[in-house]
C-alpha cells in the first residue's frame, strides 16, 4: 500500500505558514521604516520652512543679497520621489500614504508662498512650477509629464517643482486650484502665474523658464540652450 | 486591497512554497536513510537474471556506445541479456547493431516501425528473466549501475527501480541548463522515491520485475509517453517504485532549443493526457503521496508556472514601456537613484527569496548526489537566467494541445 502521513502535510503547512507570515512581517517592518523616513523628512521640511519664514522676517529690512533660495528647504524634491514610490508600493488609498501626501501638499504650498514672497521682495523672476496631475486614470499624459518634470528638477537644482494631486481631499489645495481657475483638464502647469493645459515636452517647458536659471554641473541631458 | 491577479499570485506562491517545504522536510527526514543506502549498494545477496531492451530508431551515432556500456557492466554475463530491437530504422542503425551479433548475451531483432512501445513489447514477448529494463539508444550506463539498481530488489515489495539520470558531456549552454535541471531531477526523484510518489520510470535504465508486465500487461502507446503510463498503472495497482540515487546513467540531451522544445512538449503533453486517463488517482488518499502530493503538485506547477510567468512578463512589459516612454521624452543617460529607500521590500520579494533559497538548496543537494559538485556553477547560472524564459513555451503548447486534443510527435 502507498504511504500517506497526514501529520506531515499538516506540519509542512505550519512551516509554510510561518515562512509566509515572516515575509509579511518583514515587509511590514521595512514598510514602516520607509514611512517613518518619509515622516522624518516631512518634519525636517516643516522645521526648514518655519526657519526660513523666521529668517525671512528677520531679514525683512535687509538687502536681497542676504536672501537666497538656499534658505528654502532642499529636501522637497527627494521627498517627492519617496512619496511617489510609497504611493506605488502601498497603494494610493493607503491611509498612511494619504495622510503623508496631504501634509506634503501643505508643505509645498507654504514653501511656494515663501519663495514667491522672496521673489517679489527682491524683484526676481519666479523659479517655480506648479504641476497639477491625477492618478485616477483621467490623465493619460500625466506619467509622461512626470518624467519631464523629474528631469527639470534634476537639471535645474534651483527650480522648485510643486506637484499637486487634483483629487486630493485637502481644502488648501482646492483653494489653490480655484485661485488659478484650474478645471478638470490635466495635466495643468502653472509658470509665472500663467496656466498651461496639456502635455508639454522638456523643450517646451524649458523655454518658459527664466534664462538665467543655472543648470546642474555635469548634466548630461540636452536642453534648449544647447540647440 | 490587492487586485485579483495579485491575490492569485500570493495564493500560487504560498502553494509553491508548500511544495518546496514538503520536499525539504522529506530530505531532512530521510537524509540518514540515504547515507545508509549508499554504504551497502555493491554487496548483493544474489544476481537475478536481467534483460535490458535497447529499442532504437535511427540511432546509428550513439547505439554502439550504448551497447558497449551495457557489455562493460560489472554483472555476471550469464545473468545479463541485451536485446536490441531496431524499430524500422532507415539509417545505419541496423548495421551498427549487427556488429554486436556475436557478442555473448546479445540478441537482435528487427521489425517494421511501430513506435517505441511496440519495440519494447516485441522484446518483452521474448524475455524470460527475473528483471527487465530498457536503455534508450542515446544513453549510457556506468559499470556498477545495474548492481546498484538490483540491490533495491532485495526488498521483495519493490517492483521497479529508477536510476539517477545525468546529462552526457554537457558543453553548450542549452546542455548546461539541462545539466542543472537533471541534477534537480535527481533530488526530486530520490525524495519522491522515499515517499512512494515517483511519477515516471524513464526510458534510460528503469528496471522492473518481469512480474509487472505479466500482471499488468505490456506497454501502451499512451500519448508517446509509455514510461509515464506504466508508472501510473503501477501506482494504480499499488506496486512499489523506488529510486537508486547512485545508479548513474548519462543521456544525450537535446543540443538545440528546437530539439528540447519538442522533447519537453511530448513529456508535458503526455503527462497531462495520462493524468486525464488516470484522473481517479488524483487527491485520492488510497494512492498515498502519489495521489495526494505528486499528481496535484505536478499539475499545479504547470498551471502556476504559466500564470506566474505571465504575471511577471506583464509587469516587466509595463516597466519596459515606462522606461521607453521616459527615454523617448528625455533621451538616454538620465541619472537614477541608488537610495536604499527604493529597494523593493514587499512581501512577494521576501517570499521569492525564500523560494529561490530552497530551490538553490535542492539543486546543490542534487549536484552532490550526482557527484557533479566539481563542475563550475555556470550551469546553475544559466539555469536561473534562462530556464524560466524557455519553459513556458512548451508548457503553454502542452496545455493548448491537451485542451484542443492535438497530438505530439516523437521527433
Amino acid at each position: 500500500m502507498h504511504q500517506f502521513d497526514k501529520k506531515k502535510y499538516l506540519y509542512v503547512l505550519a512551516i509554510t505558514s510561518l515562512i509566509f507570515f515572516t515575509a509579511i512581517f518583514l515587509s511590514n517592518y521595512f514598510g514602516e521604516k520607509k514611512m517613518a523616513e518619509v515622516r522624518a523628512i516631512e518634519e525636517k521640511i516643516a522645521i526648514d520652512i518655519l526657519s526660513s519664514e523666521t529668517q525671512y522676517a528677520l531679514l525683512q529690512e535687509s538687502s536681497c543679497r542676504d536672501v537666497s533660495s538656499s534658505i528654502l528647504s532642499q529636501e522637497l524634491n527627494s521627498l517627492a520621489e519617496k512619496l511617489s514610490y510609497a504611493e506605488e508600493s502601498f497603494g494610493s488609498k493607503d491611509s498612511e500614504v494619504l495622510s503623508l501626501k496631504r501634509y506634503y501638499s501643505l508643505l509645498e504650498i507654504k514653501d511656494y508662498l515663501l519663495s514667491k514672497r522672496i521673489a517679489e521682495k527682491c524683484g526676481l523672476k519666479p523659479t517655480s512650477i506648479i504641476y497639477i496631475y491625477s492618478n485616477e486614470g483621467d490623465c493619460p499624459d500625466c506619467e509622461k509629464e512626470g518624467h519631464v518634470l523629474t528631469y527639470l528638477r534634476e537639471t535645474y537644482p534651483e527650480l522648485r517643482v510643486y506637484s499637486f494631486d487634483y483629487h486630493i481631499d485637502l481644502s488648501a489645495v482646492k483653494t489653490l486650484l480655484s485661485v488659478y481657475g484650474i478645471k478638470g483638464e490635466l495635466p495643468a502647469i502653472i509658470i509665472s502665474e500663467r496656466v498651461y493645459y496639456g502635455f508639454k515636452d522638456k523643450e517646451g517647458l524649458e523655454s518658459l523658464l527664466p534664462k538665467k536659471l543655472k543648470k546642474k554641473e555635469g548634466s548630461t541631458a540636452t536642453t534648449s540652450e544647447t540647440r | 486591497m490587492a487586485s485579483v491577479p495579485t491575490a492569485l499570485v500570493y495564493v500560487l506562491v504560498f502553494a509553491s512554497l508548500y511544495l518546496e517545504v514538503f520536499l525539504l522536510v522529506t530530505f531532512i527526514e530521510k537524509r540518514k536513510t540515504l547515507k545508509r543506502e549508499e554504504s551497502g549498494l555493491l554487496s548483493l545477496a544474489g544476481y537475478p537474471s536481467v534483460t535490458i531492451i535497447v529499442p532504437c530508431f535511427n540511432e546509428e551515432k550513439t547505439i554502439g556506445k550504448t551497447v558497449d556500456s551495457l557489455l562493460s557492466l560489472n554483472y555476471p554475463k550469464d545473468k545479463l541479456n541485451i536485446t536490441i530491437v531496431d524499430d524500422g530504422s532507415t539509417d545505419g542503425t541496423w548495421k551498427v547493431a549487427k556488429s554486436f551479433e556475436n557478442k555473448n548475451g546479445v540478441r537482435l531483432f528487427r521489425k517494421e516501425n511501430g513506435g517505441k512501445h511496440t519495440a519494447l513489447n516485441y522484446a518483452l514477448a521474448h524475455a524470460n528473466t527475473d528483471l527487465v529494463g530498457c536503455l534508450d539508444a542515446d544513453s549510457f550506463v556506468e559499470k556498477e549501475t545495474l548492481t546498484k539498481i538490483v540491490k533495491y530488489f532485495e526488498d521483495t515489495e519493490v517492483m521497479a527501480v529508477t536510476p539517477a539520470i545525468k546529462v552526457h558531456n554537457p558543453r553548450k549552454t542549452i546542455e548546461l541548463i539541462q545539466n542543472a535541471e537533471y541534477n534537480l531531477g535527481i533530488f526530486f526523484k530520490k525524495m519522491l522515491g522515499t515517499i512512494d510518489a515517483i511519477q515516471v520510470t524513464p526510458g534510460p535504465f528503469s528496471i522492473f520485475r518481469k512480474k509487472v508486465f505479466d500482471d499488468l500487461g505490456p506497454y501502451r502507446k499512451a500519448h508517446n509517453t509509455e514510461d509515464l503510463e506504466i508508472t501510473f498503472r503501477m501506482h494504480e495497482s499499488h506496486y512499489k517504485i523506488v529510486n537508486s540515487h547512485k545508479a548513474f546513467v548519462t543521456t544525450v540531451a537535446p543540443a538545440t532549443l528546437k530539439g528540447l522544445y519538442k522533447q519537453r512538449l511530448r513529456w508535458v503533453h503526455g503527462f497531462l493526457e495520462n493524468s486525464i486517463d488516470y484522473k481517479h488517482l488524483f487527491l485520492n488518499p488510497k494512492y498515498g503521496n502519489f495521489g495526494m502530493f505528486m499528481l496535484p503538485a505536478a499539475i499545479f506547477s504547470i498551471l502556476s508556472a504559466l500564470y506566474l510567468v505571465g504575471y511577471t512578463v506583464v509587469n516587466i512589459g509595463r516597466y519596459i514601456a515606462d522606461k521607453i516612454t521616459e527615454i523617448k521624452i528625455l533621451g538616454v543617460g538620465n541619472s537614477f537613484s541608488v537610495d536604499l529607500f527604493f529597494i523593493n521590500t514587499g512581501t512577494l520579494t521576501f517570499l521569492s527569496l525564500a523560494l529561490a533559497a530552497i530551490f538553490i538548496f535542492m539543486i546543490i543537494a542534487g549536484k552532490r548526489i550526482a557527484e557533479d559538485a566539481r563542475r563550475s556553477p555556470l550551469d546553475m547560472v544559466y539555469f536561473f537566467l534562462l530556464y524560466g524564459l524557455i519553459v513556458p513555451t512548451w508548457l503553454f503548447a502542452a496545455v493548448y494541445n491537451t485542451i484542443f486534443s492535438r497530438r505530439t510527435s516523437w521527433r
